[in-house]
């Protein structure tokens, strides 16, 4: 898939996408097909509300509460959900836990299935045809991509989601850490670690 | 064969290198905001279905040159269309030339917390018991498919292990051609990266894929 991104470009210069995005935006408006501010709320939704950090509380909780961690485990969907984090795109959820001998990692390779409610949007790298390519093949060359190497004594797991269930990776716990809060240990958890490209960052 | 998608690329080569993204950055431009906001929003109409809307993207001719939300465009245009929603007259003038079509329903900004908040859950009812369970070995089914489907085409003709039963879920190939539901039991099956790569297959690696039923013998 092409990459070329508008953001270089005269600001006054629209291109063609940009003016067949607006007569599609006024058409549905003048037919009442679409509220308007509907769509303010949809784009305030994931620019500030859904995304990874939503997931990352649900990765800092599994590595703090034990209770909670087999709880996702068993029922990812309702043990998410008792964190406010449910709906769409993530109608049906798994929790893949990595350990020292499996690292799980999730793709699509027909389109662009994601868990939205705990991950957000899907970064364009997951949606693009290089790593859905890739990853179901070449799973060690798509993680040294990412800078990640994992010892050959630690057997990877790849999810290609097909259908409507959805993947939530728990990476593995940083050492050191057990004196950090739970919200300290979310900010340790990146987007990547929770898709499996990548792994909980060290203090 | 008349049907011919163009997202089927795992394991495939010749795509290039991965291009990381810093975790905040999620649009692009300006429109790409617009993209994804009518798209939900005419999506919540219930005109048509998830199934149908991802089959009329990977048939776009055009699929490997549109950035991603170009396709989302492209998508939504073709089923407006199809559905006779909008003419393509008035995508040329930019404004309404025919009276609007009754939607069955529209997303109102109030209501929006709450459609996303549910979703839509493929999960169904089960009126025949699973025909297989966890453990068992499976062989998927070989060969083109004449319509959308999410077997794919690495995984056809393969033998794998059922990991998970996630009970029975809309079929997605019937639902994308207007068909119904069909629900079908769903499965968690793994492959060996050797079974589906052959000796370029990286020995300590497995795949899964979720897979209906009738895609498994």
């Amino acid at each position: 898939m092409a990459h070329d991104h508008d953001h270089d470009h005269d600001p006054s210069e629209l291109s063609d996408t940009e003016l067949q995005v607006r007569a599609l935006r006024t058409v549905l408006e003048q037919k009442g097909y679409i509220d308007p501010a509907a769509l303010d709320v949809l784009i305030d939704t994931y620019e500030t509300k859904i995304g990874p950090r939503n997931g990352a509380r649900v990765v800092a909780k599994s590595w703090t509460d034990d209770a909670y961690r087999k709880w996702l485990l068993s029922d990812a969907t309702a043990a998410i959900a008792s964190l406010g984090y449910h709906g769409r795109q993530g109608e049906m959820m798994i929790a893949l836990e990595n350990t020292a001998s499996v690292h799980n990692l999730v793709v699509c390779t027909l389109c662009s299935c994601y868990p939205w409610p705990v991950l957000g949007l899907p970064p364009t790298w997951y949606k693009s045809a290089p790593y859905r390519a890739r990853a179901v093949k070449d799973p060690r060359g798509v993680l040294a991509d990412f800078g990640v190497q994992l010892p050959e004594s630690v057997a990877i797991r790849v999810w290609d989601s097909t259908a409507e269930v959805r993947y939530l990776v728990l990476p593995r716990r940083p050492a050191g850490t057990e004196h950090l809060t739970e919200q300290q240990l979310s900010d340790l958890v990146t987007r990547d670690s929770m898709i499996g490209t990548g792994l909980a960052k060290t203090p | 064969m008349s049907y011919q998608t163009h997202a089927d690329v795992g394991g495939q080569e010749g795509y290039g290198p991965i291009t990381p993204e810093p975790e905040g950055e999620l649009f692009h431009a300006d429109w790409e905001r617009m993209a994804l906001a009518i798209t939900l929003a005419m999506g919540a109409t219930g005109t048509w279905n998830i199934d149908e809307s991802r089959s009329v993207r990977e048939t776009l001719p055009e699929y490997h040159s549109l950035t991603y939300y170009q396709l989302w465009i492209r998508g939504l245009i073709e089923l407006l269309q199809r559905h006779r929603l909008v003419g393509e007259d008035e995508l040329a003038v930019g404004r309404m030339l025919h009276a609007p079509t009754s939607l069955k329903r529209i997303l109102r900004a109030a209501d929006v917390p709450a459609v996303l908040a549910t979703g839509t859950p493929t999960v169904r009812p089960g009126n025949s018991p699973a025909r297989f369970a966890v453990g068992d070995q499976v062989r998927t089914h070989s060969g083109a498919v004449d319509h959308h489907t999410r077997l794919p085409a690495y995984a056809r003709g393969k033998s794998g292990r059922v990991a998970a039963v996630y009970g029975p879920h809309v079929f997605a190939d019937a639902h994308a051609q207007g068909l119904g539901e069909q629900p079908q039991w769903l499965y968690n099956v793994v492959f060996t990266a050797r079974e589906l790569w052959g000796e370029e297959g990286d020995e300590t690696a497995t795949v899964s894929i979720d897979a209906w039923e009738s895609y498994l013998s």
